[in-house]
């Protein structure tokens, strides 16, 4: 009996573990972030000159922080959906423009709409370190103690918008 | 004599491939150096999964490098600085993850499927012999004798 089962077991073994290394996502790393302090930044606002915005600035507030930069393809991807949000003016949405050029960071902008409240300028990348950010766009969704509640690595498709950024933020801003 | 110098031109330029530039990084101390140089070479370079930060030329592994490098100017070991990535990349960042719960299954793993291939060789040889030691009835010996003659007969013809 063994002898005959034995194969059909394996297989059924190898076939249930390459099921799921097929449907692993190797880019999602899950990020230590999640429930920890969102980490401080001090940084330049895009197309302010001389304004610094903090992260201690937004405390009270449930806000997005979408990572984008002009140079990313796939950031094009998304922002047609952040920009459907900013219409919604549901959240605060703050974008951290990432090793960039703020000319041109500025016209994409101008050239694809400005879903952002503020934007801030990680020019050499070190805000960008202390957020673990590997693969732009990368959204964060922070609460109003200025905690990070949940990562997002790639672009935001409407599926994910839908049904885990909304329902996620509407529950984020009823906490007390 | 063509093939011989595209082939010595092919390895040329792999080598040059695997040796990225790593930018020059000068320092005080040569116990600090060391330290770089083990530390760039066990932290991974997450944008480009299978490298280490020493391999790669991503921005992002330049970046890191920096990050190494400043924190070593400024004092901190190597402990502090692994300590530093992990919170941020978590432990998938270290090429050499601690040993715990989460990361069991990676340190252990290969022992377990050792073991079990050790005990499938064990059982699958044990078997065999078995099979050879056998004994046959009267009856038995009688059919094979038989059967061997008939195929005896056969090869003959």
């Amino acid at each position: 009996m063994f002898k005959y089962l034995a194969p059909l077991v394996l297989f059924i073994v190898m076939a249930i573990f390459l099921a799921l290394g097929l449907n692993l996502n190797p880019r999602d790393i899950p990020s230590p972030l999640i429930n920890q302090a969102a980490p401080d930044f001090s940084l330049p606002v895009l197309g302010q000159t001389g304004r610094v915005l903090t992260k201690d600035a937004l405390i009270g507030d449930v806000w997005i922080f979408n990572v984008w930069a002009s140079w990313c393809g796939s950031c094009r991807i998304e922002h047609p959906i952040f920009n459907q949000l900013a219409k919604k003016k549901l959240v605060t949405l703050v974008g951290l423009n990432y090793k960039d050029e703020p000319e041109a960071a500025k016209q994409w902008l101008a050239q694809l709409g400005n879903p952002y409240d503020i934007s801030v300028m990680d020019q050499e990348g070190r805000t960008g370190i202390d957020y673990g950010v590997y693969g732009v766009p990368e959204t964060f969704i922070i609460d109003k103690k200025g905690i990070v509640r949940y990562k997002h690595t790639g672009p935001v498709e409407v599926y994910d918008m839908q049904n885990t950024l909304i329902p996620l933020i509407k529950q984020l801003q009823a906490e007390i | 004599m063509n093939f011989i110098k595209s082939l010595v031109l092919l390895l040329l330029s792999m080598a040059s491939y695997t040796a990225v530039a790593v930018e020059y990084r000068k320092f005080d101390q040569p116990e600090q150096e060391a330290v770089y140089k083990v530390l760039i070479e066990e932290l991974r370079c997450l944008v480009c999964q299978n490298q280490t930060i020493a391999d790669s030329n991503a921005e992002l592994a330049q970046d890191l490098r920096r990050q190494v490098y400043e924190m070593l100017q400024q004092g901190k070991s190597k402990d502090e600085i692994a300590e530093f990535m992990t919170q941020r990349y978590g432990d998938f960042v270290l090429y050499n993850p601690p040993f715990k719960a989460k990361t069991g299954l990676l340190w252990i793993g290969p022992i377990v499927f050792l073991l079990i291939g050790l005990v499938m060789l064990f059982l699958f040889t044990r078997r065999k012999r078995n099979t050879q030691n056998i004994k046959l009835t009267e009856e038995e010996i009688k059919q094979k004798t038989k059967i061997r003659n008939l195929l005896n007969d056969e090869a003959e013809q």
